[in-house]
Protein backbone atom coordinates (compact mmCIF):
# COMPACT_ATOMS: atom_id res chain seq x y z
CA UNK A 1 0.00 0.00 0.00
CA UNK A 2 1.26 3.63 -0.66
CA UNK A 3 0.23 6.39 0.97
CA UNK A 4 -0.76 9.88 -1.03
CA UNK A 5 -0.63 13.15 0.52
CA UNK A 6 -3.24 15.35 -1.05
CA UNK A 7 -3.06 17.84 -3.67
CA UNK A 8 -2.83 21.20 -2.40
CA UNK A 9 -1.95 23.32 -5.51
CA UNK A 10 -4.31 24.68 -8.20
CA UNK A 11 -6.80 22.68 -10.73
CA UNK A 12 -6.82 22.48 -14.41
CA UNK A 13 -9.44 20.54 -15.97
CA UNK A 14 -8.05 19.83 -19.38
CA UNK A 15 -11.30 19.84 -21.80
CA UNK A 16 -11.10 17.84 -25.15
CA UNK A 17 -14.28 18.32 -26.92
CA UNK A 18 -15.70 17.35 -30.71
CA UNK A 19 -14.93 21.14 -31.77
CA UNK A 20 -11.48 21.69 -30.18
CA UNK A 21 -10.18 22.28 -26.57
CA UNK A 22 -10.59 23.85 -23.34
CA UNK A 23 -8.72 24.37 -19.88
CA UNK A 24 -10.51 25.26 -17.35
CA UNK A 25 -7.87 26.74 -14.55
CA UNK A 26 -9.28 26.66 -11.05
CA UNK A 27 -8.12 28.70 -8.02
CA UNK A 28 -6.80 26.29 -4.51
CA UNK A 29 -10.41 26.22 -3.05
CA UNK A 30 -11.91 24.92 -6.95
CA UNK A 31 -14.58 27.70 -6.73
CA UNK A 32 -13.93 29.68 -9.20
CA UNK A 33 -12.58 28.50 -12.89
CA UNK A 34 -10.96 30.85 -15.38
CA UNK A 35 -11.62 29.42 -19.10
CA UNK A 36 -8.71 29.69 -21.39
CA UNK A 37 -10.16 28.05 -24.92
CA UNK A 38 -11.07 27.20 -27.41
CA UNK A 39 -7.65 25.86 -28.00
CA UNK A 40 -7.62 24.25 -31.62
CA UNK A 41 -11.15 25.18 -32.50
CA UNK A 42 -13.01 22.99 -34.75
CA UNK A 43 -10.38 20.32 -34.72
CA UNK A 44 -11.14 16.65 -33.11
CA UNK A 45 -9.92 16.73 -29.92
CA UNK A 46 -10.24 13.07 -28.30
CA UNK A 47 -7.70 13.51 -25.26
CA UNK A 48 -5.79 16.73 -24.04
CA UNK A 49 -3.33 15.82 -20.65
CA UNK A 50 -1.19 17.57 -18.93
CA UNK A 51 2.23 16.05 -17.68
CA UNK A 52 2.27 15.35 -13.64
CA UNK A 53 5.68 15.28 -14.22
CA UNK A 54 6.51 19.07 -14.44
CA UNK A 55 2.70 20.22 -14.47
CA UNK A 56 3.26 22.60 -17.65
CA UNK A 57 3.93 20.13 -20.55
CA UNK A 58 0.46 19.09 -22.15
CA UNK A 59 -0.16 16.65 -25.28
CA UNK A 60 -3.35 16.73 -27.28
CA UNK A 61 -4.57 14.29 -29.79
CA UNK A 62 -6.35 15.75 -32.81
CA UNK A 63 -7.76 15.21 -36.34
CA UNK A 64 -10.50 17.34 -38.64
CA UNK A 65 -13.00 16.30 -40.56
CA UNK A 66 -10.75 16.68 -43.05
CA UNK A 67 -7.09 16.35 -42.25
CA UNK A 68 -5.01 13.21 -40.66
CA UNK A 69 -4.60 12.61 -37.16
CA UNK A 70 -1.56 14.66 -35.42
CA UNK A 71 -0.90 15.58 -31.66
CA UNK A 72 0.33 18.79 -30.78
CA UNK A 73 2.59 19.89 -27.88
CA UNK A 74 2.84 22.71 -25.22
CA UNK A 75 5.54 23.39 -23.14
CA UNK A 76 3.88 26.36 -21.40
CA UNK A 77 0.50 25.11 -20.27
CA UNK A 78 -1.22 25.99 -23.64
CA UNK A 79 0.38 29.65 -24.55
CA UNK A 80 1.75 28.27 -27.34
CA UNK A 81 1.66 24.98 -29.33
CA UNK A 82 3.69 22.69 -31.66
CA UNK A 83 2.90 19.73 -33.96
CA UNK A 84 4.68 16.62 -33.23
CA UNK A 85 7.39 16.34 -35.87
CA UNK A 86 6.52 12.26 -36.50
CA UNK A 87 2.66 11.61 -35.28
CA UNK A 88 1.88 7.62 -34.31
CA UNK A 89 1.45 6.32 -37.69
CA UNK A 90 1.43 2.34 -38.53
CA UNK A 91 4.77 1.00 -40.88
CA UNK A 92 5.06 1.43 -44.30
CA UNK A 93 3.83 -1.82 -46.30
CA UNK A 94 5.63 -3.23 -49.40
CA UNK A 95 3.77 -2.27 -52.90
CA UNK A 96 0.62 -4.51 -53.38
CA UNK A 97 -0.05 -5.04 -49.87
CA UNK A 98 -2.74 -3.33 -47.70
CA UNK A 99 -1.43 -1.29 -44.91
CA UNK A 100 -2.99 -0.21 -41.84
CA UNK A 101 -3.46 4.35 -41.49
CA UNK A 102 -4.46 5.86 -38.26
CA UNK A 103 -7.59 7.46 -38.42
CA UNK A 104 -7.30 8.92 -35.01
CA UNK A 105 -5.48 9.06 -31.99
CA UNK A 106 -7.45 8.30 -29.28
CA UNK A 107 -5.30 8.27 -25.79
CA UNK A 108 -2.32 9.46 -24.14
CA UNK A 109 -0.64 8.12 -21.16
CA UNK A 110 2.82 9.49 -19.50
CA UNK A 111 5.35 7.29 -18.71
CA UNK A 112 6.30 6.58 -15.39
CA UNK A 113 7.69 9.01 -13.28
CA UNK A 114 11.47 7.81 -13.83
CA UNK A 115 11.45 8.29 -17.43
CA UNK A 116 10.49 12.17 -17.80
CA UNK A 117 10.63 12.44 -21.74
CA UNK A 118 8.11 8.74 -22.55
CA UNK A 119 4.28 9.25 -23.39
CA UNK A 120 2.21 6.33 -24.63
CA UNK A 121 -0.52 6.73 -27.17
CA UNK A 122 -3.27 4.60 -28.17
CA UNK A 123 -5.23 4.77 -31.85
CA UNK A 124 -7.48 3.47 -33.98
CA UNK A 125 -7.68 0.94 -35.52
CA UNK A 126 -6.02 0.06 -32.40
CA UNK A 127 -2.04 0.42 -32.49
CA UNK A 128 0.14 0.94 -29.03
CA UNK A 129 2.62 4.07 -29.84
CA UNK A 130 5.36 5.46 -28.05
CA UNK A 131 7.37 8.56 -27.66
CA UNK A 132 10.61 9.13 -26.07
CA UNK A 133 10.74 13.02 -26.22
CA UNK A 134 8.10 14.13 -25.06
CA UNK A 135 5.67 13.74 -27.72
CA UNK A 136 7.82 14.80 -30.51
CA UNK A 137 8.45 11.40 -32.46
CA UNK A 138 6.34 8.35 -32.20
CA UNK A 139 7.26 5.14 -32.80
CA UNK A 140 5.21 1.89 -33.05
CA UNK A 141 5.66 0.27 -29.42
CA UNK A 142 6.18 -3.38 -28.68
CA UNK A 143 5.73 -5.56 -31.30
CA UNK A 144 1.41 -6.20 -30.71
CA UNK A 145 0.68 -4.30 -33.65
CA UNK A 146 2.21 -6.64 -35.74
CA UNK A 147 2.12 -9.63 -34.05
CA UNK A 148 -0.60 -12.07 -35.70
CA UNK A 149 -2.50 -13.29 -32.73
CA UNK A 150 -2.90 -9.53 -31.69
CA UNK A 151 -3.89 -8.28 -34.61
CA UNK A 152 -6.41 -11.07 -34.54
CA UNK A 153 -7.84 -10.02 -31.87
CA UNK A 154 -7.52 -6.47 -32.50
CA UNK A 155 -10.35 -6.74 -35.42
CA UNK A 156 -10.43 -4.33 -38.70
CA UNK A 157 -11.84 -1.08 -38.78
CA UNK A 158 -15.27 -2.27 -39.09
CA UNK A 159 -15.14 -4.10 -35.24
CA UNK A 160 -15.29 -2.33 -32.33
CA UNK A 161 -16.96 1.28 -31.65
CA UNK A 162 -19.10 3.31 -34.37
CA UNK A 163 -16.13 5.30 -34.79
CA UNK A 164 -13.69 2.64 -35.13
CA UNK A 165 -11.81 0.24 -32.39
CA UNK A 166 -10.05 2.05 -29.82
CA UNK A 167 -6.61 1.07 -27.58
CA UNK A 168 -7.57 2.68 -24.63
CA UNK A 169 -6.67 2.76 -20.68
CA UNK A 170 -2.52 2.26 -21.01
CA UNK A 171 -1.32 2.25 -17.49
CA UNK A 172 1.87 2.53 -16.42
CA UNK A 173 2.46 1.25 -12.98
CA UNK A 174 3.75 3.70 -10.60
CA UNK A 175 6.66 1.83 -8.87
CA UNK A 176 7.67 -0.16 -12.03
CA UNK A 177 8.18 1.22 -15.50
CA UNK A 178 8.53 -2.48 -16.98
CA UNK A 179 4.84 -3.22 -16.04
CA UNK A 180 2.35 -1.76 -18.16
CA UNK A 181 -1.22 -2.62 -18.62
CA UNK A 182 -3.72 -1.56 -21.88
CA UNK A 183 -6.92 -2.08 -23.38
CA UNK A 184 -9.13 -2.66 -26.48
CA UNK A 185 -12.31 -2.27 -27.47
CA UNK A 186 -13.00 -5.26 -28.74
CA UNK A 187 -9.86 -7.19 -27.24
CA UNK A 188 -9.31 -7.86 -23.99
CA UNK A 189 -6.92 -6.22 -21.08
CA UNK A 190 -3.07 -6.92 -21.50
CA UNK A 191 -0.35 -6.91 -19.23
CA UNK A 192 3.26 -6.66 -19.90
CA UNK A 193 5.79 -7.46 -17.72
CA UNK A 194 8.95 -6.64 -19.35
CA UNK A 195 8.80 -3.23 -20.48
CA UNK A 196 6.29 -3.81 -23.47
CA UNK A 197 8.20 -6.92 -25.06
CA UNK A 198 5.87 -9.44 -24.47
CA UNK A 199 1.92 -9.15 -23.48
CA UNK A 200 -0.41 -11.43 -22.63
CA UNK A 201 -4.21 -11.15 -21.61
CA UNK A 202 -5.66 -10.95 -18.72
CA UNK A 203 -9.73 -11.59 -19.37
CA UNK A 204 -10.43 -14.04 -16.82
CA UNK A 205 -13.87 -13.74 -14.90
CA UNK A 206 -15.04 -10.83 -17.87
CA UNK A 207 -17.94 -11.52 -19.47
CA UNK A 208 -18.99 -11.45 -22.92
CA UNK A 209 -22.39 -10.37 -24.52
CA UNK A 210 -24.69 -13.49 -24.22
CA UNK A 211 -24.32 -15.85 -26.95
CA UNK A 212 -20.41 -15.56 -27.41
CA UNK A 213 -18.21 -17.62 -26.28
CA UNK A 214 -15.80 -15.58 -23.94
CA UNK A 215 -12.29 -17.38 -24.44
CA UNK A 216 -12.11 -15.72 -27.52
CA UNK A 217 -10.12 -12.67 -26.79
CA UNK A 218 -11.63 -10.58 -29.35
CA UNK A 219 -15.14 -10.59 -27.98
CA UNK A 220 -14.09 -9.03 -24.72
CA UNK A 221 -14.84 -5.27 -24.43
CA UNK A 222 -13.17 -3.15 -21.69
CA UNK A 223 -15.04 0.14 -21.98
CA UNK A 224 -11.90 1.83 -18.93
CA UNK A 225 -9.91 0.30 -16.74
CA UNK A 226 -8.15 2.27 -14.00
CA UNK A 227 -5.46 1.29 -11.64
CA UNK A 228 -5.59 2.69 -7.95
CA UNK A 229 -2.69 4.96 -7.24
CA UNK A 230 -2.91 3.56 -3.87
CA UNK A 231 -2.58 0.01 -4.19
CA UNK A 232 -1.41 -0.68 -7.73
CA UNK A 233 -2.11 -4.30 -7.18
CA UNK A 234 -5.61 -3.25 -7.64
CA UNK A 235 -7.54 -2.31 -10.66
CA UNK A 236 -10.92 -1.19 -11.60
CA UNK A 237 -12.48 -2.06 -15.26
CA UNK A 238 -15.94 -0.85 -16.56
CA UNK A 239 -17.08 -3.45 -19.21
CA UNK A 240 -19.38 -3.80 -21.75
CA UNK A 241 -20.18 -6.74 -19.58
CA UNK A 242 -20.14 -5.23 -16.20
CA UNK A 243 -18.29 -3.49 -13.86
CA UNK A 244 -14.89 -5.36 -12.51
CA UNK A 245 -11.89 -5.34 -9.92
CA UNK A 246 -9.15 -7.27 -10.12
CA UNK A 247 -6.47 -8.11 -7.01
CA UNK A 248 -3.05 -8.45 -8.18
CA UNK A 249 -1.70 -11.56 -8.18
CA UNK A 250 -4.68 -12.76 -9.48
CA UNK A 251 -5.68 -12.53 -12.99
CA UNK A 252 -9.04 -13.28 -12.53
CA UNK A 253 -11.77 -10.49 -12.55
CA UNK A 254 -14.68 -9.80 -10.15
CA UNK A 255 -18.08 -9.18 -11.30
CA UNK A 256 -18.39 -6.42 -8.70
CA UNK A 257 -21.32 -4.69 -10.53
CA UNK A 258 -23.58 -7.81 -9.59
CA UNK A 259 -24.34 -5.41 -6.16
CA UNK A 260 -25.51 -2.31 -8.45
CA UNK A 261 -29.81 -1.94 -8.01
CA UNK A 262 -30.80 -4.10 -11.06
CA UNK A 263 -33.28 -1.42 -12.00
CA UNK A 264 -29.37 0.57 -12.72
CA UNK A 265 -27.60 -1.78 -13.36
CA UNK A 266 -23.73 -2.21 -14.16
CA UNK A 267 -23.37 -1.08 -18.04
CA UNK A 268 -21.69 2.43 -18.44
CA UNK A 269 -18.13 3.92 -20.06
CA UNK A 270 -16.03 5.76 -17.33
CA UNK A 271 -14.47 4.26 -14.26
CA UNK A 272 -13.01 6.04 -11.91
CA UNK A 273 -10.70 5.78 -8.31
CA UNK A 274 -10.15 7.55 -5.72
CA UNK A 275 -6.43 8.73 -5.58
CA UNK A 276 -5.69 7.95 -1.88
CA UNK A 277 -8.11 4.61 -1.05
CA UNK A 278 -8.39 1.89 -3.36
CA UNK A 279 -11.58 0.91 -1.50
CA UNK A 280 -13.34 3.73 -3.19
CA UNK A 281 -14.51 3.86 -7.21
CA UNK A 282 -17.15 6.05 -9.15
CA UNK A 283 -19.21 4.87 -12.37
CA UNK A 284 -21.38 6.84 -14.40
CA UNK A 285 -24.58 3.87 -15.04
CA UNK A 286 -26.45 4.26 -18.75
CA UNK A 287 -28.84 2.21 -20.26
CA UNK A 288 -27.67 -0.72 -22.08
CA UNK A 289 -30.89 -2.04 -22.87
CA UNK A 290 -32.49 -3.30 -26.02
CA UNK A 291 -30.55 -1.15 -28.85
CA UNK A 292 -28.22 0.28 -26.12
CA UNK A 293 -29.83 3.92 -26.02
CA UNK A 294 -26.46 4.75 -23.86
CA UNK A 295 -28.00 7.56 -22.26
CA UNK A 296 -28.34 7.82 -18.22
CA UNK A 297 -31.33 5.19 -17.35
CA UNK A 298 -34.19 6.75 -17.17
CA UNK A 299 -33.17 10.25 -18.68
CA UNK A 300 -32.18 10.24 -14.54
CA UNK A 301 -28.36 10.83 -14.33
CA UNK A 302 -26.66 9.27 -11.49
CA UNK A 303 -23.01 8.79 -10.06
CA UNK A 304 -22.50 5.61 -8.03
CA UNK A 305 -19.62 5.20 -5.67
CA UNK A 306 -18.49 2.03 -3.97
CA UNK A 307 -16.76 2.92 -0.58
CA UNK A 308 -16.28 -1.41 0.15
CA UNK A 309 -14.35 -2.31 -3.48
CA UNK A 310 -17.91 -2.75 -4.45
CA UNK A 311 -19.88 -4.99 -2.09
CA UNK A 312 -22.21 -2.45 -2.36
CA UNK A 313 -22.91 0.97 -4.27
CA UNK A 314 -24.26 4.34 -3.44
CA UNK A 315 -26.34 6.86 -5.60
CA UNK A 316 -24.95 10.48 -6.15
CA UNK A 317 -27.38 12.32 -7.98
CA UNK A 318 -27.74 15.57 -5.59
CA UNK A 319 -27.59 19.01 -8.07
CA UNK A 320 -28.48 16.85 -10.92
CA UNK A 321 -32.11 16.55 -12.89
CA UNK A 322 -33.93 14.45 -11.62
CA UNK A 323 -35.92 13.55 -14.93
CA UNK A 324 -35.79 14.25 -18.72
CA UNK A 325 -31.68 14.23 -18.83
CA UNK A 326 -30.33 12.13 -21.47
CA UNK A 327 -26.63 12.27 -20.50
CA UNK A 328 -24.46 10.21 -21.80
CA UNK A 329 -20.52 10.25 -20.68
CA UNK A 330 -17.84 8.64 -22.51
CA UNK A 331 -15.04 6.81 -21.32
CA UNK A 332 -12.48 9.07 -21.20
CA UNK A 333 -14.87 11.95 -19.72
CA UNK A 334 -14.75 11.64 -16.41
CA UNK A 335 -12.25 12.25 -13.48
CA UNK A 336 -11.07 12.79 -10.30
CA UNK A 337 -8.84 15.30 -8.65
CA UNK A 338 -5.92 14.46 -5.54
CA UNK A 339 -7.73 16.77 -2.87
CA UNK A 340 -9.23 16.62 -0.02
CA UNK A 341 -12.00 16.40 -0.33
CA UNK A 342 -11.75 14.55 -3.91
CA UNK A 343 -13.07 16.46 -6.66
CA UNK A 344 -14.74 14.56 -9.79
CA UNK A 345 -16.10 16.33 -12.83
CA UNK A 346 -17.03 15.00 -15.96
CA UNK A 347 -18.67 16.06 -19.27
CA UNK A 348 -21.21 15.02 -21.33
CA UNK A 349 -21.95 14.22 -25.00
CA UNK A 350 -24.30 17.35 -24.87
CA UNK A 351 -21.40 19.62 -24.29
CA UNK A 352 -22.59 20.15 -20.03
CA UNK A 353 -19.17 20.39 -17.29
CA UNK A 354 -19.78 19.17 -14.10
CA UNK A 355 -18.19 19.33 -10.82
CA UNK A 356 -18.20 18.08 -7.27
CA UNK A 357 -15.83 19.38 -4.52
CA UNK A 358 -17.40 17.16 -2.21
CA UNK A 359 -16.37 13.26 -3.87
CA UNK A 360 -19.81 13.42 -5.86
CA UNK A 361 -22.04 14.26 -2.47
CA UNK A 362 -23.33 17.05 -4.75
CA UNK A 363 -22.45 18.58 -7.94
CA UNK A 364 -23.15 22.11 -9.61
CA UNK A 365 -22.32 22.90 -13.56
CA UNK A 366 -19.28 24.55 -14.33
CA UNK A 367 -20.03 25.15 -18.31
CA UNK A 368 -22.71 24.98 -20.65
CA UNK A 369 -22.65 25.02 -24.27
CA UNK A 370 -19.52 23.07 -25.15
CA UNK A 371 -19.38 20.86 -28.15
CA UNK A 372 -19.70 17.11 -27.36
CA UNK A 373 -16.98 16.70 -24.41
CA UNK A 374 -14.78 13.24 -25.37
CA UNK A 375 -12.34 13.89 -22.84
CA UNK A 376 -12.24 15.33 -19.50
CA UNK A 377 -8.96 15.46 -16.81
CA UNK A 378 -8.08 17.01 -14.12
CA UNK A 379 -4.24 18.18 -12.85
CA UNK A 380 -2.71 19.58 -10.53
CA UNK A 381 -0.90 22.62 -12.44
CA UNK A 382 2.41 24.39 -11.77
CA UNK A 383 2.10 27.38 -9.42
CA UNK B 1 4.09 25.01 -60.81
CA UNK B 2 1.21 26.46 -58.15
CA UNK B 3 -0.36 24.46 -55.41
CA UNK B 4 -3.71 25.98 -54.28
CA UNK B 5 -3.32 25.28 -50.53
CA UNK B 6 -7.34 24.69 -48.55
CA UNK B 7 -8.01 26.98 -45.48
CA UNK B 8 -7.35 24.02 -43.09
CA UNK B 9 -3.74 23.81 -44.48
CA UNK B 10 -2.97 27.59 -44.49
CA UNK B 11 -1.52 27.36 -40.76
CA UNK B 12 1.28 25.35 -42.46
CA UNK B 13 1.74 28.08 -45.04
CA UNK B 14 1.79 31.47 -43.15
CA UNK B 15 -1.81 31.45 -44.21
CA UNK B 16 -0.92 31.92 -48.24
CA UNK B 17 -3.98 30.38 -49.94
CA UNK B 18 -1.22 29.22 -53.11
CA UNK B 19 2.34 28.50 -53.06
CA UNK B 20 5.11 27.66 -55.89
CA UNK B 21 6.74 24.11 -55.48
CA UNK B 22 9.08 22.01 -57.95
CA UNK B 23 8.83 18.36 -58.68
CA UNK B 24 8.39 15.72 -61.69
CA UNK B 25 5.32 14.12 -59.97
CA UNK B 26 2.77 15.01 -57.32
CA UNK B 27 4.32 12.70 -54.62
CA UNK B 28 7.64 14.47 -55.35
CA UNK B 29 5.74 18.40 -55.11
CA UNK B 30 4.13 17.34 -51.84
CA UNK B 31 7.88 15.88 -50.50
CA UNK B 32 8.78 19.46 -51.29
CA UNK B 33 6.24 21.31 -49.85
CA UNK B 34 6.54 19.12 -46.27
CA UNK B 35 10.19 20.17 -46.41
CA UNK B 36 9.38 23.73 -46.90
CA UNK B 37 6.06 23.53 -44.51
CA UNK B 38 6.69 20.63 -41.98
CA UNK B 39 3.69 18.27 -41.07
CA UNK B 40 1.93 19.50 -44.01
CA UNK B 41 1.89 16.29 -46.21
CA UNK B 42 1.00 13.99 -43.27
CA UNK B 43 -2.33 15.84 -42.82
CA UNK B 44 -3.30 14.96 -46.54
CA UNK B 45 -1.49 11.70 -47.05
CA UNK B 46 -1.90 8.37 -45.17
CA UNK B 47 1.41 6.26 -43.62
CA UNK B 48 0.96 4.02 -46.61
CA UNK B 49 1.06 6.78 -49.38
CA UNK B 50 -2.65 7.43 -50.43
CA UNK B 51 -4.54 10.34 -50.50
CA UNK B 52 -6.40 10.56 -47.04
CA UNK B 53 -10.44 9.87 -47.11
CA UNK B 54 -11.67 13.55 -47.02
CA UNK B 55 -8.89 14.80 -49.23
CA UNK B 56 -8.93 15.42 -53.11
CA UNK B 57 -5.93 16.62 -55.04
CA UNK B 58 -6.65 17.56 -58.40
CA UNK B 59 -4.00 18.64 -61.35
CA UNK B 60 -5.40 21.49 -63.28
CA UNK B 61 -8.96 19.42 -63.57
CA UNK B 62 -8.64 16.20 -63.11
CA UNK B 63 -8.51 14.05 -60.16
CA UNK B 64 -5.10 12.67 -58.69
CA UNK B 65 -5.75 9.06 -57.43
CA UNK B 66 -2.49 8.72 -56.45
CA UNK B 67 0.92 10.43 -55.90
CA UNK B 68 2.55 8.75 -59.01
CA UNK B 69 0.86 11.52 -61.71
CA UNK B 70 3.30 13.19 -63.47
CA UNK B 71 3.20 16.68 -63.43
CA UNK B 72 4.62 19.92 -65.61
CA UNK B 73 5.78 23.04 -64.82
CA UNK B 74 3.04 24.93 -65.76
CA UNK B 75 0.45 22.65 -64.20
CA UNK B 76 -2.16 23.88 -61.20
CA UNK B 77 -2.42 21.55 -58.39
CA UNK B 78 -5.53 22.41 -56.41
CA UNK B 79 -5.83 20.69 -52.76
CA UNK B 80 -9.31 20.32 -51.61
CA UNK B 81 -11.27 18.96 -48.49
CA UNK B 82 -14.40 17.37 -49.33
CA UNK B 83 -17.00 16.85 -47.45
CA UNK B 84 -16.62 15.61 -44.09
CA UNK B 85 -19.73 16.12 -42.00
CA UNK B 86 -20.86 18.24 -39.34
Amino acid sequence: MTTLKPAAGPVALLIGTRKGGWLYHGDTARRTWRVDGPHFLGHIVNHLVLDPRDRRTMLMAVRTGHLGPTVFRSTDLGKTWKEAKAPPAFPKVPEGQKGRVVDHVFWLTPGHAGEPNTWYAGTSPQGLFRSDDGGVTWEPFSGINDDPQYRTWMGSVQDGTPDGPKLHSIIVDPRDPAHLYFAMSGGGVHESVDGGRTFAPIVKGMEVVEGFDAANIAFHDPHCVRLCPSNPDRLYQQNHCGIYRLDRPSNEWTRIGKNMPKRVGDIGFPMVVHPRDAKTAWVFPMDGSSVWPRVSPGGKPALYVTKNAGKSWIRQDQGFPKARAWWTVKRQAMTADAHEPVGLYFGTTGGELWGSRTGGASWICLARNLPEIYSVEAAETAR
Amino acid sequence: MTVHIPSPLRSYTAQKGAVEARGATLGEVLAALDHRYPGLRFRIITEQDTIRQHIRIFVNEEQAQDLAVALRPDDQVHIICALSGG
